[in-house]
């Protein structure tokens, strides 16, 4: 390096223009190493998570009786799926709630801003699974619980906390989980 | 079988290289260097030639659905169009990180078929470099992420790719913008040779320059490609989110844009030599942390493929290592490399030094802005979202001085610039600038300061342009001023869009029945019908929408809500009807339950300006790349005199 003339003195400033693109690399690779194999969250969760079921008191399909916070209280974990006629993907999800009837689950419904006609064509259709359907005509009920769209599945212990909410629809991957979160709410 | 050639032909890529990164450091028992140097280039063909092969047969394996191919049976499906079953390629980790390196690969075949105005030594350091670069890449590939990789038992049917990504905007949009990161790897390598050769001054800088256009209009292209598919498939009319993804890329192009400005700089009056190595190797860096951003699942969103910390890991090493060892080489060398010359503040270069000041501030808003949701949230403060509101109250005053000058600079000389007749030329831009915002104010109703600004800023920008070209020979300009006004006036077009779009939007969310009809910006649109229609992999319920205009017929709109099929996942199709002053964009929305549809419809004025815009920025980018450029004459001295002078 012969040809490298003498360094003249260098302000502190010049030093920084130097070294510090270095140094703020230097500490994005240590903060990124540091984060790596932490979960990241998917989903936004119901604010209501661990707390209380909010009062439910809807009516029921011809006459059949409807839902009510009696209904979360009964000491058995129970499902409640927050359901459709004009939802697509429910229709997908009706088998898993068929088979998870099927398993012993209570699965209680709610059928969003719609119609006695068209809920109980929709459950001739795709098949009843519900012990109880509630009509949540106004949508209000479904505001109340944290739900933000159909379909939604929500975990309830026999206590009436809400412990577990399951976005979009239950695909038959799903169902071990949600055994799992019936079984750890039913402890 | 092909598959297996495939994975052959990529180890084999590796060797070269290999190869290719050795060529210029060793030394025959004769030291006959010339010898061994001169195989970088040969070795940058093959290599090229071999990563070619290995991704066409990738291809191969998506086009005949051979799922005994792992990476094919979990990203696609026979239902598919060919097309996206050939865009599945790349829409996956691993066929996407097979596609950087493909590139990669290219842009080193380039390198070597280009004349090399430094000499076959230089560009032998450069392919060494890339050389490097990508051997740490092909480890990744080969040990951790094998995209050839088969299963024990191949099953039946694929599991098809992610909906929104079916989709031809999106099908194109990852080859762009992987050609513009990777193509600043070449600026990246002519860098880091440039600093162990010493060869810093205008030669380097017009020897790189058009790398750097090639790479910022690439790149231009596929930022542009991106903002239009989320513009028409993400369902309702938004065009850029500030989401993290969006800023990895846009950072990189705001890197480039600095660079290839200070390498006009360096490359006319020699000066900014420190400045332009720094944003070359910052340019890359940022494409490389983009890349890595987005594939690591540090980040969750449409954009990533979730992938395991080990993998994750394993790419930060390598960042680290290419990052942190050619910053660390410009620290040493940096405080050797003599200053260059000064420069009167009015002048082109001053103007230049205060447009990369701040697009460089633009830069640091943006990373700020992207990387501290993340530190508080790590922190544990809780979680925080950094969203338009903060990039535009940053991000966008940084742009009005920014703009103001675009319209200045090209009217100023280098060195001292004379300045007397220059309000005589900005005379007519600053009227109709004034003109435009009382228009804007008086006939369009705009309040809000910001877009009044933004009005008067395209105009002044717009019109500026147009007279650096008025009165001269079209085919006696010279090319490179012919891409700069591009340029230029694509930032007028984009600007103009954004902000006549932003102002000026009218919406409308109505619930009607068949037949009924609801009017938006003096549009009426009447729902004719809803019916249920299908595609390959899909189901829809698709409207018919009657849009006429003063009781003239204009167009049917036939917006769709999608059900795919594999994998299961609801989509907007979005309807638009362009127009050069605005897009008409239906969205169709659930029914009521009680026969009527909801409707979500937008007049958005002068959208179409935005992407309108990117390209002609891009185009300019190309034309300017293929001018000569013209170094200064000292270009010729001995390279020691340009170091130590």
């Amino acid at each position: 390096m012969t040809e490298t003339p003498e360094t003249p003195a260098r302000s502190w400033l010049t030093r920084l223009a130097i070294y510090g693109p270095l140094l703020l690399f230097a500490v994005f690779v240590v903060f990124v190493g540091s984060q790596l194999g932490r979960e990241t969250r998917v989903t936004v969760t119901s604010k209501l998570i661990g707390q209380p079921m909010p009062a439910v008191n809807l009516p029921g399909l011809g006459g059949a009786p409807g839902l009510t916070s009696a209904d979360f209280k009964t000491g058995k974990p129970v499902l409640v799926n927050v359901f459709a006629s004009w939802c697509i993907p429910c229709r997908v999800e009706a088998p898993q709630l068929a088979r998870l009837t099927a398993m012993g689950v209570t699965v209680n419904g709610i059928a969003v801003r719609d119609a006695p006609d068209d809920v109980a064509a929709f459950l001739k259709t795709n098949g009843n699974p519900f012990t109880r359907v509630g009509l949540d005509k106004t949508g209000q009920t479904q505001i109340t619980l944290g739900s933000s769209g159909v379909p939604e599945t929500f975990v309830i212990d026999g206590r009436g906390i809400i412990r577990y909410q399951h976005i979009g629809e239950i695909r038959p991957e799903h169902i071990a989980l949600l055994m799992a979160k019936l079984t750890e709410a039913g402890r | 079988m092909i598959v297996e050639l495939g994975h052959a032909a990529l180890w084999l890529a590796a060797a070269f290289a290999l190869l290719q990164a050795l060529a210029p450091w060793l030394r025959a028992p004769a030291d006959d260097a010339e010898r061994w140097t001169g195989l970088a280039v040969p070795a940058a063909l093959a290599q090229a030639l071999l990563v070619s092969l290995a991704f066409g047969s990738l291809v191969w394996a998506f086009a005949t659905s051979d799922f005994s191919v792992k990476l094919v049976a979990e990203n696609s499906h026979t239902m598919k169009p060919m097309l996206y079953k050939l865009s599945g390629v790349w829409g996956n980790h691993e066929g996407s990180m097979l596609l950087w390196i493909l590139v990669m690969a290219v842009a080193g075949a380039a390198v070597s078929l280009a004349d090399s105005p430094l000499g076959d030594r230089f560009r032998a350091l450069v392919l060494s470099m890339q050389g490097i670069i990508a051997l740490g890449f092909y480890a990744f590939l080969l040990a951790a992420s094998n995209p050839f990789a088969r299963l024990a038992i191949a099953p039946t049917q694929g599991n098809g790719l992610n909906p929104l990504l079916q989709d031809p905007g999106l099908a194109f949009h990852p080859p762009m913008l992987y050609a513009g990161y990777v193509g600043l790897s070449v600026a990246f390598a002519f860098a880091v040779a440039a600093l162990l050769e010493r060869r810093v001054g205008p030669a380097w800088a017009a020897a790189v320059r058009p790398w750097v256009l090639a790479a910022w209009a690439a790149l231009g292209c596929g930022i542009t490609l991106g903002s239009w598919w989320a513009y028409y498939e993400l369902g309702w009319g938004g065009y850029w989110f500030w989401d993290p993804v969006e800023n990895a890329s846009l950072m990189p192009w705001l890197a480039a844009t600095a660079l290839l400005h200070s390498v006009a700089v360096l490359a006319k009056r020699d000066a900014l030599r420190n400045w332009t190595i720094l944003l070359a190797v910052v340019g890359f860096s940022l494409s490389m942390i983009g890349t890595f951003v987005v594939r690591s699942g540090l980040l969750t969103s449409v954009h990533a493929f979730a992938v395991d910390p080990a993998r994750g890991a394993f790419l930060l090493v390598l960042l680290a290592l290419y990052i942190g060892g050619a910053l660390l080489l410009y620290a040493l060398r940096a405080s050797t490399v003599a200053v260059g010359e000064g420069f009167a503040p009015v002048s082109r270069e001053g103007a230049l030094v205060a447009n990369n000041l701040l697009l460089a501030a633009g830069l640091g808003v943006v990373f700020v802005g992207s990387g501290y949701p993340l530190l508080v949230d790590v922190l544990g403060v809780g979680p925080i979202s950094v969203g338009p509101p903060y990039f535009n109250a940053t991000f966008g005053p940084l742009m009005i001085p920014l703009v103001l000058l675009m319209a200045v600079g090209p009217f100023l000389t280098w060195g001292a610039a004379r300045t007397d007749k220059l309000a005589r030329k900005l005379a007519v831009p600053g009227l109709l600038a004034v003109a435009l915002a009382l228009y804007a104010f008086a006939v369009w109703d705009v309040r809000a300061a910001f877009s009044l600004i933004g009005f008067a800023l395209s105009a002044w920008l717009g019109v500026a342009t147009l007279a650096i070209l008025w009165g001269r020979m079209p085919w006696r300009t010279p090319r490179a001023t012919w891409g700069m006004a591009l340029a230029h006036l694509g930032v007028a077009f984009t600007l103009f869009g954004i902000t006549a779009s932003g102002a000026l939007t009218r919406e409308l969310l109505v619930n009607l029945r068949l037949g009924e009809s609801a009017e938006v910006a003096g549009y009426t649109m009447k729902l004719v019908d809803v019916a249920p229609v299908a595609g390959a992999n899909w189901t829809a319920l698709e409207a018919t929408l009657d849009v006429s205009r003063g009781g003239q017929p204009l167009t049917v709109l036939h917006p769709q809500a999608r059900l795919y099929t594999s994998p299961m996942m609801d989509t907007t199709e979005a309807a638009i009807h362009t127009r050069i002053n605005g897009d008409l964009y239906a969205v169709l929305g659930k029914p009521d339950g009680s026969g009527r549809w909801q409707l979500h419809v937008w007049w958005k004025p002068f959208v179409i300006w935005i992407w309108a815009g990117g390209l002609i920025m891009a185009l300019g980018g190309a034309l300017s790349m293929t001018a000569r450029a013209s170094a200064r004459r000292s270009a010729a001295q001995p390279v020691g005199a340009l170091v130590a002078a």
